[in-house]
């Protein structure tokens, strides 16, 4: 792989959170990684170890304190809100613990979101998003709202969700940690499948199965990158017969 | 911008948003309902005293200029200085007519107020206006039925008279006036004309109210020594600058008044009390919008308020939106739209009750809702909506999506 298709590139990023007085919280203290088109990494470490917090900053949600965050080669520091807002909404789909849906929409509505945002007209959104739903296996619950679905049924909508606009990026923060195994399970063969199909996945989990799933592992502690190893075949195997 | 199908999603959001909360929604529509009930009857009433005011003047008509004792508009100190002049007097009418030129016709006029009646029926306190022939064509007034009394009626005193349209509907609620004979206090006279209803709320100023004698049938009866009221009309409109000036030095002759001397008598026109009518309306009015206004200014309070309740329900959304590529215009128009929806609904509410109030208004006042007051009231109510709600929905556009995800 050449350097023209490093998707994501952060040097020496730090994240303080100000508490007010002398007291601060370092999350994260100089992080610095690349990664590359078509990668699928899993990030793991402790809870408080600064996963979601670099996660965030990776989806262009948060912004670092310091350091340099590189998106496609554009300085995202640089970017302003509308062109933050492009980017989450066509360059990132994010996947959250807490699924993070829409109460009081249906599914259908939930998918057809981030659609609504790009600008797509009524007609293709609709079937873009029936689409992405049938795509993860939800062909025949696009009218349910997320109260009315199981959780592993919301967590494949909020995929759904990230997926329709058709990102080059998926970012999943504990996407099985609110799912049994089985449903766990589901999720995952969902992203062996886009991984195939060309998409770069960044993946935080607590759980050593999921993260074998992927190609590499960053483990962080203390709000530094402690290892970034890549996975060793014979784990994927499994996971594929699995 | 905000895409056509962002602001699509910014209603459909927000009218999910209100029948999510119908109670609350209802509350504040309420105040902005009050408000918008509150000002459109001030408008309304404002419109209908500008109304009446019109109607009860336009019959003095444009080119008529009235020559008294007084000044319509005057200050105390003129009254006081005014009621020591001299009467005016019946024959300067004819002295006016033969030596002004630029005028067609001078009725003198002086009035009493008499009871009148007919048969059992009486109108106490009839306003008695002492005329000549001359006067139809001096006012504006028209004449719904029958005719104004000649010149022979006029100078031979003739117990012949012409009565306003709330004269006819007192005496005669159920016969033809025409040719009856009435009492004007005590004296009898024949009707000849009704006048057509001129209406408003200025009675002494129209016809309605009045009955016309001819003069001398007047000055028998009720008395020579009273202040007389020169109706002249200018012959053209656009001479009545000079048709004023003109009929000055012609009083100031008729009056035998010395180069040094102040005018002893005034030449009012209706513009005069247009403009008195327009200064009192404009004080009026703007006390009474800043009273109705605040009425509205709590209403928008109330949507602040609720807004902001709104916007900090609904911060999880707000991070969900964002994150998943809403901007900050998207998420501000979202909330103004819901804040405007509200408020044009509590608008409309209140227009809705304004109709019939301004009917039940129209009973003193000669008024309608004009359908601008309609359109206005609900561009207020919708700029009401977005003012107040702006800085909720600004609250809600900055918020920074990872702190508003966090939020439970
Ligand atoms: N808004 C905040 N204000 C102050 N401190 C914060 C804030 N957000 C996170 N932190 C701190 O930053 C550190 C990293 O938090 P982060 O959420 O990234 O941990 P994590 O690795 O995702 O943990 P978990 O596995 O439990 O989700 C923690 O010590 C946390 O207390
Ligand atoms: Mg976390």
């Amino acid at each position: 792989m050449n350097n023209n298709s490093v998707v994501i590139s952060l040097q020496q990023i730090k994240k303080i959170y100000d508490m007010g007085g002398v007291e601060e919280v370092q999350a994260l203290r100089g992080v610095s990684l690349e990664i590359q088109k078509n990668e699928y990494v899993a990030i793991m470490g402790p809870s408080g170890s600064g996963k979601s917090t670099l996660m965030n900053i990776i989806g262009c949600l948060d912004t670092p304190t310091s350091g340099l965050y590189e998106f496609n080669t554009v300085n995202v520091s640089e970017m302003n809100d509308n062109q933050l807002a492009r980017v989450r909404n066509k360059e990132i789909g994010f996947v959250f613990q807490t699924f993070n849906l829409l109460a009081r929409s249906d599914a259908l509505h939930n998918v057809e979101l981030p659609l609504i945002y790009a600008g797509v007209p009524s007609v293709d959104r609709k079937r873009m998003a029936r689409e992405a739903l049938e795509h993860v296996g939800l062909g025949d619950r696009i009218h349910h709202k997320p109260n009315e679905l199981s959780g592993g049924q919301r967590q494949r909508v909020a995929v759904a969700r990230a997926l329709v606009n058709r990102p080059s990026i998926l970012l999943a923060d504990e996407p099985t940690g609110n799912l049994d195994s089985k449903t766990g399970d589901e999720i995952m063969i969902l992203f062996e499948e886009l991984h195939r199909q060309g998409n770069t996945i960044i993946l935080v989990t607590h759980e050593e199965y999921i993260a074998e799933h992927a190609y590499r592992i960053i483990r962080i502690r203390d709000g530094m990158v402690e290892s970034d190893t890549p996975v060793e075949r014979r784990a994927k195997v499994l996971a594929a017969v699995s | 911008m905000v895409s056509l199908f962002e602001f699509r999603e910014g209603l459909s959001v927000s009218l999910r948003a209100l029948r999510a909360n119908k109670m609350r929604s209802v509350l504040t529509m309420i105040g902005i309902a009050f408000g918008i009930w509150a000002v459109t009857m001030m408008a309304t009433a404002i419109e209908g005293v500008g109304r009446a005011f019109e109607k009860s003047t336009s019959a003095f008509g444009s080119k008529v200029v009235y020559i008294q004792k007084f000044a319509w508009a005057s200050g105390e100190e003129e009254w006081w200085k005014s009621r020591n002049r001299r009467n005016m007097k019946v024959e300067y009418a004819d002295y006016i007519l033969h030596h002004a030129t630029l005028i067609d016709a001078v009725a003198p006029a002086v009035a009493t107020f008499k009871d009148a009646s007919f048969g059992s029926r009486t109108m106490i306190a009839a306003f008695i206006t002492g005329t000549t022939h001359y006067y139809q064509e001096a006012s504006g007034t028209t004449i719904a039925e029958g005719r104004f009394f000649s010149q022979e009626e006029s100078d031979g005193g003739r117990p012949v008279c012409a009565i306003g349209a709330n004269v006819a509907e007192t005496l005669f609620p159920n016969i033809d006036p025409i040719d009856q004979v009435i009492k004007v206090g005590g004296f009898p006279y024949r009707v000849l004309a009704v006048f057509e209803k001129q209406g408003g709320m200025f009675g002494a100023f129209t016809s309605d109210n009045r009955i016309y004698i001819p003069i001398r049938s007047f000055m028998n009866q009720f008395g020579t020594r009273r202040d007389v009221t020169l109706n002249v009309r200018v012959a053209q409109s656009a001479d009545i600058e000079d048709a004023k000036e003109e009929l000055r030095g012609i009083m100031r002759k008729v009056r035998q008044l010395n180069v040094g001397q102040e005018d002893d008598f005034r030449i009012n026109e209706q513009e005069l009390l247009n403009r008195l009518f327009r200064s009192i309306t404009a004080v009026i009015a703007s006390i009474g919008f800043f009273i109705t206004g605040l009425a509205l200014f709590v209403g928008g309070i109330g949507i602040m308020n609720i807004m902001y309740v709104s916007v900090s329900e609904r911060t999880k959304e707000i991070g969900i939106r964002k994150a998943i590529g809403a901007r900050r215009r998207t998420i501000l128009f979202q909330f103004l739209a819901e804040s405007a929806i509200i408020c044009m609904i509590g608008g409309l509410i209140g227009l809705l009750f304004a109709f019939p109030s301004s009917l039940l208004l129209n009973q003193v006042l000669p008024t309608a809702m004009p359908l601008s007051v309609v359109f206005v009231a609900l561009i207020v109510s919708a700029l009401v909506g977005i003012v107040s709600g702006f800085l909720p929905a600004y609250k809600a556009a900055k918020m920074d999506p990872v702190e508003a995800l966090r939020y439970e």
